[in-house]
């Protein structure tokens, strides 16, 4: 396995556009110059069905095929998942999960199982929210990927924007990363407050 | 020009470069996205003169390719496991009478139980038929080696499959340098046909060949495919002195020279093969690896020149001979008839299953210890196995076998997340 | 003093209205007709498109239907012709290695694909720009009712540009006459014995080709048989100028299958259309045009006869019953057709 490759496993519900992300995510780390690899999970194709699509990113090329076992970041796209599918598998604690909703983790149920992951790496994003409010459509997907590049720094927002541009065009693409760029900007807030924050 | 792309859209640009002139297809998972790609192309105009034809079915995708081709036109289609077995028929005829048609094979598992995930069946079911068959290991060479195919079918007359593995490959968004149309135009030069339908010069194609006369007409083919053996490695040169990186051939190899143990594979399971084997090496392990890329005709001399030093041989592959063993490792043993190494076979990935790094890391490590049994199916869930086969003892009316093992495996997987 | 003979250059010379007889048989006498009139087949320089040498055998409908549409089908596109033959009995006599008895660019696939082969072929002609070389398909009645019928239909549907002539001898004659689906009532073959309650080929709804042809919409769609060259001609002259899919339907009598002299497979042809059992008809569009009146009506029995496909039919353990039943399926295609509007005379047959 080559571990310098970054991976990122992304958990959603058929429709909601989780291969998409890990596609556009691929081409985020494209634009800014690094090599990526996105595929997604073979389930068969139908709306509600929970959706697996991972994606690597690295400075060399990736070789590997295997689907992603020990995710760097785990994006949920869809928190009803966590009752029904094994998310958090493979998770090591240095990992960062990233979760769209309005809830906080112990109103989720999580709050047992994120005291062994750092806390500055566990965000909440209400990425639905955001979707409706600047796309009209809850599509979360392009929106999270704004929150994960605030989270990881892995690929730079700047190119996040301009690989929405490139999959979307039009009112499509302006809501998408308006409401991207609203993520990054809340994930960051996040991020400043739990650095302020007295650890846990 | 570089491009982070879907694999099927990079196979399709690729295509459309080749300047097709008849495209028909009929969809199947996990081709569809290539041919909707190349439909789109035509429907624009982006790739012109060409005739894209919806067929009703696998049998009269592979027919209307080859009417086009006997008339003189380059001929493509696409097609995936129960696809291509619909329409074998066919495949047997083109082969059998030279027509240099190109076909994208998303390799997919074959039924009953149906599948769509990816695996080697397809590709092995027609092996004998006389059709070249390259296997890719990246979108980057899968969208290269057709280019290459439509060089090799036409000036050999036959035609060739690119076998590129579905969903794996096909849905895979990844790096690939997509052929630019200047270079593809210098590579590849108008179709010349050795054979056409013309009513200015006719002649009679697909006549009747009986017992006087049908050895030495099979001879002639299994000559052109040891044609093709001699030309792939130029037709690989040429390709990488025009677009400056190596793409096909007939093997590829990596870390061999020194190695004791070297894995085998078809396709794109190499890569995560390469990334086990470095590890292993790190820990002072020789193991090697060695890429069949060429897999009909098959590359008997490279593969034993690669081979021959090693210690014992590890076959991975994702089909396997039903009541018998590998399918690739019979070739490669037969290959390496008289020297040293022992050949082993490990069955993985079978409908799709993913071959994890963890996985082949335990494979090496036990093909270290020499503890490899001749036949290994990977991850194989032998309580699964060992219930049905009690049901199927117990009872006469044991019900549907697929049925029962998803039955076991969701009563197994049960219970609280 | 007997009365002046017509000539060459004035056939009518007699009455304003002739009918031209020879022995047994209604064919016109080309030789009598003015050359514009005369068909392909009288005209030295006919491209004999299947020409001598081929196997079949003695009597062989087919060999003779496949000749005359082809060599019609090449004047009418002045040589721009390409064929594509299914696996069968034509394919099979025509091509015996090492020879070919194809004059034409021909060539053969497989049992079930002459259809999408052909597609194929206009498809790379006119991407080619040479769209002025047309394409006809054809295949027996088993490559194109049964096997082909898949591919068949994906042509009519896609409207492709490709003539499909069908040689109908009603059942798999090449492999030694099993029944196909075209098979009619009653009629012995191999796989549909003459013995047991029902001796023969069941009495089915059928498959009606040229019906289902019309139904798909295709622009022309055509019935003829090998007993009257010029409908034949004229029938592939008028496919031939329209683009788009076409279908003609040819019944051409088979003497080793159906069990009949070799000399008498155009007049049994004859007694098919005569006796209502095979309408001649054209249609354009889904509908019926014209329809090729009856001259003189005939009773079934006279056709069935004549073969010993149905010999089980007659004799001491005959079955009347089940001619009856032949008959009126050919009353029903008189009226459904309107085979018998000109009222001519009406010998035999029951109404």
């Amino acid at each position: 396995m080559s571990d310098s490759a970054f991976q990122v496993r992304i958990h959603g519900r058929g429709g909601q556009g989780a291969v998409t992300a890990a596609e556009l995510l691929a081409v985020a780390a494209f634009l800014d110059g690094r090599h990526a690899q996105a595929f997604p999970s073979f389930g068969s194709e139908r709306m509600g069905a929970p959706v697996v699509a991972f994606c690597r990113i690295s400075d060399s090329p990736i070789r590997t095929r295997a689907p992603v076992v020990a995710p760097d970041a785990l994006v949920i796209q869809d928190a009803t998942l966590l009752y029904q599918v094994d998310l958090l598998a493979g998770l090591t604690p240095q990992a960062y999960m990233l979760v769209n909703t309005s809830k906080t983790f112990v109103e989720l149920g999580l709050g047992e199982f994120v005291k062994t992951l750092r806390p500055d790496r566990l965000i909440t994003v209400p990425a639905t929210e955001l979707a409706l409010h600047h796309l009209g459509r809850p599509l979360p997907n392009a929106v999270l990927l704004g929150g994960l590049a605030a989270m990881t720094g892995v690929v730079t927002i700047g190119a996040v924007e301009a690989a929405i541009r490139e999959r979307f065009s039009g009112a499509v693409a302006d809501g998408n990363v308006a409401a991207a760029l609203a993520a990054h900007e809340h994930v960051l807030q996040e991020e400043e407050e739990l650095a302020g924050a007295a650890p846990d | 020009m570089l491009r982070q792309i879907e694999g099927s859209r990079a196979v399709a640009e690729a295509v459309a470069c080749c300047r097709p002139e008849v495209v028909c297809a009929y969809p199947i998972s996990p081709q569809t996205h290539i041919i909707e790609a190349v439909g789109a192309m035509v429907r624009s105009g982006e790739l012109s003169p060409c005739e894209f034809i919806n067929v009703e079915s696998e049998f009269a995708a592979l027919s209307v390719a080859i009417g086009a081709s006997a008339a003189g036109a380059r001929a493509y289609t696409a097609t995936a496991s129960q696809g291509l077995l619909f329409m074998v028929e066919a495949v047997y005829n083109a082969a059998g009478l030279g027509l240099p048609i190109v076909m994208t094979l998303a390799n997919r598992a074959v039924g009953a139980p149906i599948n769509i995930w990816n695996d080697h069946s397809d590709a092995m079911a027609v092996r004998d038929s006389g059709w070249v068959q390259l296997f890719a290991e990246t979108n980057q060479e899968a969208a290269d080696l057709h280019v290459q195919a439509f060089r090799l079918a036409e000036e050999l007359s036959v035609p060739v499959m690119v076998c590129m593995d579905g969903f794996v490959l096909t849905h895979a968004v990844e790096r690939v340098d997509v052929p630019d149309q200047p270079l593809v135009d210098a590579f590849l030069p108008p179709f010349e046909p050795r054979q056409v339908l013309d009513p200015d010069e006719p002649v009679s194609i697909g006549a009747m060949v009986g017992p006087e006369a049908f050895e030495e007409v099979r001879y002639l083919a299994h000559a052109r495919q040891l044609a093709v053996l001699e030309r792939i490695p130029a037709v690989a040169d040429e390709f990488a002195e025009l677009f400056g990186r190596r793409s096909g051939g007939l093997v590829s190899t990596y870390r061999t020279e020194d190695a004791d143990i070297v894995v085998v594979a078809l396709g794109s399971v190499l890569g995560t093969i390469k990334d086990a084997v470095d590890e292993r090496r790190e820990r002072g392990e020789r193991i090697g690896v060695v890429g069949i890329t060429s897999f009909r005709p098959f590359p008997r001399d490279a593969v034993r020149r690669a081979l021959g030093r090693a210690r014992s041989i590890v076959v991975v592959e994702k089909a396997f001979s039903i009541g018998f063993g590998g399918v690739l490792s019979t070739d490669v043993a037969m290959a390496l008839q008289g020297l040293n190494p022992v050949v082993v076979t490990v069955v993985a990935g079978l409908g799709g299953r993913p071959i994890t790094g963890a996985s082949l890391d335990g494979v090496l490590v036990d093909a270290v210890e020499d503890r490899l049994p001749p036949l290994t199916f990977l991850d194989l869930d032998e309580d699964i196995v060992r219930r049905e086969l009690e049901r199927m003892a117990a009872t006469r009316r044991s019900g549907p076998t697929a049925e029962n093992v998803l039955r076991d495996i969701r009563s197994v997987a049960a219970g609280p997340v | 003093m007997p009365e002046p003979l017509p000539t060459a250059d004035d056939p009518t010379d007699v009455d304003g209205r002739v009918h031209f007889y020879q022995v047994g048989s209604f064919a016109v006498g080309n030789r009598l007709l003015d050359r514009s009139l005369r068909t392909v087949q009288s005209d030295i320089g006919r491209t004999n498109s299947l020409d001598a040498g081929h196997r079949a055998c003695r009597g062989c409908g087919e060999a003779l239907g496949a000749r005359y549409t082809l060599d019609a089908a090449m004047r009418a596109v002045e040589g721009r012709l390409v064929a594509v033959n299914a696996t069968g009995c034509l394919e099979v006599f025509s091509t015996p290695y090492p020879e070919s008895s194809w004059r034409i660019a021909w060539m053969h696939s497989l049992f079930g694909n002459a259809p999408a082969v052909a597609t194929g072929v206009a498809a790379a002609m006119r991407v080619k720009g040479r769209s002025d070389v047309r394409v006809v398909a054809q295949a027996g009645d088993g490559g194109t009712v049964d096997i082909g019928f898949g591919c068949l239909s994906g042509m009519f549907e896609r409207n492709d540009d490709v003539l499909f002539v069908c040689y109908d001898n009603e059942a798999y004659m090449n492999t030694g006459v099993q029944r196909s689906a075209a098979t009619p009532p009653a009629a012995r073959t191999a796989t549909t014995e003459a013995f047991g309650l029902e001796p023969g080929a069941p009495f089915g709804q059928g498959k009606d080709l040229p019906r289902l042809a019309m139904a798909h919409g295709i622009p022309y769609v055509a019935t003829a048989t090998v007993a009257d060259l010029h409908d034949l001609e004229a029938k592939v002259r008028r496919a031939m100028a329209i683009r788009g899919a076409r279908y003609l339907h040819v019944l051409v009598p088979c003497p080793l299958g159906w069990g009949s002299e070799p000399g008498d497979t155009v007049k049994i042809a004859r007694l098919a259309k005569e006796t209502g059992l095979f309408p001649v008809f054209e249609a354009e569009g889904g509908k019926v045009t014209h329809a090729a009146q009856i001259r003189r009506r005939e009773p079934v029995e006279s056709y069935l006869r004549l073969q010993s496909r149905f010999r089980h039919l007659f004799g001491e353990h005959g079955r009347p019953d089940l001619v009856a039943r032949i008959q009126a399926i050919a009353d029903a295609n008189i009226a459904t057709y309107r085979l018998l509007e000109a009222t001519a005379d009406t010998t035999g047959g029951q109404s």
